[in-house]
């Protein structure tokens, strides 16, 4: 079982918050799904070899070429809050 | 000319023999939506004017100059991006957001003239086997309104399925495409990883993500996947494929072994899922087959592998969505960790915030070891497995899914169960192999799917295969009556 | 008391504690950023560039675009081996990207493309010398590259800085440009050598001419750890240093945090782990933020790049292509040209100063005069208009022009001044400015001999001293020569003539 400070030590990293029926679901939920994954933490694989793509590909690289860029209108469009071109944040202190 | 053409190939020819206009064409299918998706639900948003001017543009150009497929419209699972079409992953954090360019994929099918209709539904960030995690409304299954259509693809599966698009482009990470696929009875393919390119695909798990078809016979689906496939100087684990797609027109089996996959026979296949499975194996064996059962013992460890690998991923390619560059933003926060925070908590749905929860867990301090390692090493014995298999079959089949198309809410209680969905399927994903779905029949009224499997790049003769027994097999492929409600 | 720290860094102990920090022992290791002027950025085919109006040098993969994908940028690959090569580190035979995962609004992906257990070079080292040529040597740890983060302003509050702002401004076209990070080991023992190690740190990489190396500009930016223990003692808890912009800074940064741990533990306090900022106006640090929830960056192998495999031909190409390396330069110049090591050093202390030099050193085939003239007049000319060599108007075929001039006796070394000063406003050439001025020295004997008779005829009374004795009255007579030759007047022909004619 994790424990519920762990859930929320996670979720602070996650940048996510709960009201306490949600952490107790999701503290349910994750020791639920992570004593299922945990299965493979008891098999002995020492030796294997970890595979991060099934299909193995290497040396892909880009000559040093410029590309067009967005215009400053296109690159802010989407932007929830923007001034003089610039993404606005709340503060951040 | 008012009859649905129902397939692509049709579309191309009734274009090309003049006997109708891409703008009537787009138009059919624009009323087809209007009259039945109110029921069914398969798009989050229907462009009915941008089809119109695009199909008005083909028939502007002279007959002489078009391309093969110009004129056929197509819709696209909601994650793909396309410029100036609001994209939002079924995701409420994304309401709004127009991308600033198209994705790969799109840009090709643009190029090739295809018609967009519109954006599909799906499980919201495609996390999910039902696209009742969507943020915005539930799919319905076209054959039975009560049911799920499968996911996360499931909009595109069910707009196949109810005839609004003759095909679409659906998404797979654990199954994605060929799930909901089966439960729909459309065909799904899910193509070697890197033969078509990520580039614009709004990401779930970068290592598993790929983009293929879905659609009514296997002949538009080989169509398709020639359209969208190939290397892409954007993305840097994509191949291509080896030699271009031809359309499959095999009509035996003869000289091809396939391996029956046993561990997905046992009890939690559905007897009626089975009862079909058993009759597709004497059909391979009618069109001169050879099947035997082989045994890939460590696929049952896929899906934990999966539920990390997956996750983990995820937990990183969402953290993009923190309200500052796009999409949705918590009202008035007064610092930055509060917009944060709640942007998040507001955007993104349950089952979202499960598994960026579960990722970020087996990644944080201490754990990646015994966790994505772990999975990652389980992943290298599940290749070995299927590299062993293939040394002595050509195909390995299975059911697509150990299950009928289920109720609607019967299972969003138990993530664990949901999960099971997806149990034949994901292991495909974890060695990147193509893997289809076509329908083998049904039971209890409800489609049932044949997932066939091949070695890594053996699309066209995963195609061929499939067009044969789909031959052989003659599922009903008409669209299911979907009665009017609106 | 930060004064006393600096004096006894100038003495230039290597390892042994300052006595007067009270025997504590400094502990010092650096962290460097180096921006690599690449044309693109590491990621992505946005050009790399500096002051244009914000979000203007993007695209939707650097501006983290939801569905894009990163790309490497294959030169940014072979700078970065360069710089690992030049630090004499070994090069990872596949190495591979992984992603640091953490929030900040200048981070558009919430994570930044870096590398971790597998970077690009590891266990190198780099000797570097204080001014009083005391030698010390500094192990590399490791060399890898990642992306630049965007840059944030901080908007109203009354410093502009982070604390205080009502809310921050993000631009990105500087995220996404190619970085270069080298950590060293923690063999620096005072803030003077960490000075002189990014000194010689800074001259490296601009020889192998991948960065511009400009710390007001940000292009090379130094974090520094430092902690402070008694000798042979474990490592004591060691602070941050971020973001030192100048040299001056680093070792002042560095005194004062130094001064603050030394008072603390003195005190009996302890020390916490913090992020320390210097106000240089102030020579105050003060700390930032304590790093109380470490921070957890989740680090995975990045699934959207592959792995590169650099192979033995490919890494000896480049280590081949690396031009001659300051230390080696600063050896050969001293050799050839017979000048002191302070002296080589000063004037290969830059690649360009460097090639200026030995290119009129070659033109003239006088090693020291060139030396001279380059640290003296040019150098002074450059200091006073703030100028890079590249932008002299005194090119070094010009100055070996004027050195030539000065050899052959055209000009004294008082009119060669002079004439490099004209030189400098009107960017003629030496030959060019004596002609039309002038100011070549009169050494024809017949035409100055004329003159010196003229002189001493009109000056009966001096020449009878002059003749009784009285040398120094020869004195008056040059006087007179030079005066009505305005100074042009060879001197030591105008005293031989003078002596034959007051000999009468
Ligand atoms: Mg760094
Ligand atoms: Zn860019």
């Amino acid at each position: 079982m994790i424990r519920r400070e762990e859930v929320e030590h996670i979720a602070r990293l996650a940048r996510l918050t709960f009201d306490e029926a949600e952490l107790g679901r999701f503290q349910h939920d994750l020791s639920q799904i992570i004593d299922y994954v945990q299965t493979l933490a008891e098999l002995d694989l020492t030796g294997l070899a970890p595979t991060a793509h099934a299909v193995e590909v290497k040396n892909v690289l880009r000559a040093d070429e410029p590309r067009p860029c967005l215009s400053q209108k296109e690159a802010t469009a989407n932007g929830p809050l923007v001034e003089e071109g610039q993404f606005v944040v709340p503060r951040i202190g | 000319m008012d009859a649905l053409p129902l397939t692509a190939n049709g579309c191309r020819d009734l274009l090309a023999a003049g006997e109708v206009s891409a703008t009537e064409l787009a138009t059919l299918y624009l009323d087809r939506i209007e009259s039945v998706d109110d029921a069914v639900g398969s798009f989050l948003l229907v462009d009915r004017k941008g089809a119109l001017a695009q199909a008005a543009a083909v028939d502007a150009k002279p007959a002489g100059e078009r391309l093969p497929w110009e004129g056929v419209p197509i819709a696209l699972k909601d994650l793909l991006c396309v410029k100036g079409l609001e994209t939002t992953c079924a995701s409420r954090i994304l309401k709004g957001y127009r991308p600033p360019y198209d994705a790969t994929v799109v840009a090709k099918l643009r190029a090739a003239g295809l018609v967009f209709l519109g954006k599909l539904n799906m499980d919201e960030f495609a996390m999910g086997s039902s696209t009742e995690n969507s943020g915005y409304h539930v799919t319905r299954n076209p054959w039975d309104l009560e049911r799920v259509p499968g996911g996360s693809s499931g909009g595109s599966a069910a707009c196949v399925a109810a005839a609004e698009a003759p095909w679409t482009l659906g998404s797979d990470t654990g199954g994605s495409i060929r799930q909901p696929a089966a439960l729909c009875g459309v065909v799904g393919l899910k193509p070697t990883y890197g033969a078509v390119s990520r580039y614009g695909l709004i990401a779930f798990a970068s290592s598993l993500d790929q983009i293929g078809p879905l659609t009514r016979d296997v002949r538009d689906s080989a169509a398709l996947l020639s359209l969208i496939a190939g290397r892409d100087p954007m993305d840097s684990t994509s191949l291509g494929l080896p030699a271009p797609i031809s359309l499959p027109d095999r009509t035996d089996l003869a000289g091809l072994r396939f391996g029956i996959i046993g561990e997905y026979l046992g009890e939690s296949c559905e007897p009626g899922v089975r009862e079909v499975f058993d009759h597709a194996v004497a059909a391979i064996h009618a069109l001169g087959g050879v099947c035997e059962e082989v045994s890939l013992p460590s696929v049952e460890k896929g899906l934990a592998a999966y539920y990390i690998i997956a996750p983990a991923e995820a937990s990183s390619n969402l953290a993009r969505f923190d309200g500052a560059r796009y999409g949705r933003r918590a009202a008035d926060a007064d610092d930055l960790l509060e917009m944060y925070n709640r942007t998040r908590s507001e955007g993104f749905g349950e089952e979202v915030k499960r598994r960026i929860m579960i990722g970020t867990y087996v990644l944080s301090a201490g754990y990646y070891d015994a966790y994505y390692g772990q999975a990652q090493r389980t992943r290298t014995l599940i290749i070995d497995d299927f590299r062993r298999a293939f040394e002595n079959v050509d195909f390995l089949i299975s059911p697509t899914s150990p299950t009928v198309a289920f109720k609607i809410g019967e299972r969003t209680e138990d993530p664990l169960s949901m999960y099971l969905s997806d149990l034949c399927t994901i292991p495909v994903n974890l060695a990147g192999l193509p893997g289809i779905s076509i329908p083998a029949g049904h039971s209890g009224g409800l489609p049932v799917g044949l997932q066939i499997i091949g070695p890594h790049f053996s699309e066209q003769g995963l195609l061929d295969a499939s067009y044969a027994l789909e031959q052989r097999l003659a599922v009903r492929t008409s669209p299911p009556p979907v009665e009017v409600t609106r | 008391m930060t004064a006393d720290v600096s004096r006894s860094a100038g003495q230039g102990r290597a390892v042994s504690a300052p006595p007067d920090s009270q025997g504590w022992e400094i502990v010092i290791g650096l962290e460097i950023h180096v921006q690599l002027s690449t044309r693109t950025k590491m990621f992505c085919g946005c050009p790399v560039t500096f002051g244009e109006p914000p979000n203007t040098q993007v695209c939707p993969i650097c501006l983290g675009h939801p569905g894009t994908l990163p790309v490497t940028n294959e030169r940014a690959v072979e700078y970065a081996m360069r710089i690992a090569l030049a630090l004499d580190c070994s090069i990872t035979r596949e190495t591979i990207f992984h992603r640091k995962n953490y929030f900040y609004p200048d981070l558009p992906k919430g994570y930044q493309i870096s590398q971790f257990d597998l970077p690009l070079g590891v266990v190198g080292h780099l000797d570097a010398e204080l001014e009083d040529g005391s030698g010390f040597s500094v192990g590399i740890t490791r060399v890898h590259m990642e992306e630049d983060a965007g840059k944030l302003v901080h908007s109203g509050g009354a410093t502009g800085r982070i604390q205080g702002a009502d809310y921050s401004l993000a631009d990105f076209n500087r995220g996404g440009t190619p970085l270069v990070e080298i950590v060293t080991e923690p063999d620096i023992r005072t803030p003077e050598q960490a000075r002189a190690f990014l000194v010689e740190l800074k001259s490296l990489i601009e020889h192998l001419d991948v960065s511009d190396v400009n710390m007001e500009e940000g292009s090379l930016r130094c974090d520094a750890n430092v902690s402070i223990r008694r000798p042979g003692e474990a490592l004591g808890v060691k602070t941050e240093l971020k973001n030192m912009n100048s040299f001056r800074f680093l070792q002042r940064g560095l005194e004062a945090e130094i001064e603050r741990q030394v008072a603390a533990l003195e005190d009996g306090e302890t020390i916490h782990q913090a992020t320390v900022h210097f106000d240089p106006t102030t020579g105050r640090v003060s700390t930032l933020r304590s790093k109380e929830e470490a921070h957890d960056y989740r680090y995975f192998p990045e699934p959207d790049l592959v792995p590169i495999v650099l192979d033995e031909d490919r890494i000896e190409r480049v280590r081949a292509s690396l031009p001659e390396l300051p230390a080696a330069r600063r050896a050969r110049v001293a050799d050839a040209y017979g000048l002191s090591p302070y002296d080589a050093a000063v004037l290969c202390a830059n690649r360009v100063l460097g090639d200026y030099f030995e290119r009129v050193a070659a033109l003239t085939g006088d090693g020291k005069l060139s030396a001279n003239w380059v640290m003296g007049e040019l150098s002074a000319y450059l200091n006073a208009g703030g100028l890079p060599v590249s932008e002299s108007a005194v090119t070094p075929e010009r100055l070996a022009g004027l050195l030539a001039l000065l050899n052959d006796g055209t000009l004294s070394g008082k009119l060669a001044k002079e004439v490099f000063q004209i030189m400098v406003e009107t960017g003629a050439d030496a030959g060019a400015v004596v002609a039309e001025r002038g100011m070549g020295q009169i050494s024809d004997a017949g035409e100055l001999e004329a003159l010196v008779g003229a002189i001493v005829a009109a000056n009966p009374g001096p020449a009878a001293e002059f003749r009784q004795g009285h040398d120094r009255v020869l004195g008056f007579f040059v006087g007179q020569v030079m005066k009505q030759t305005k100074g042009q007047a060879n001197p030591k022909l105008t005293n031989e003539l003078l002596r034959k004619h007051l000999a009468g």
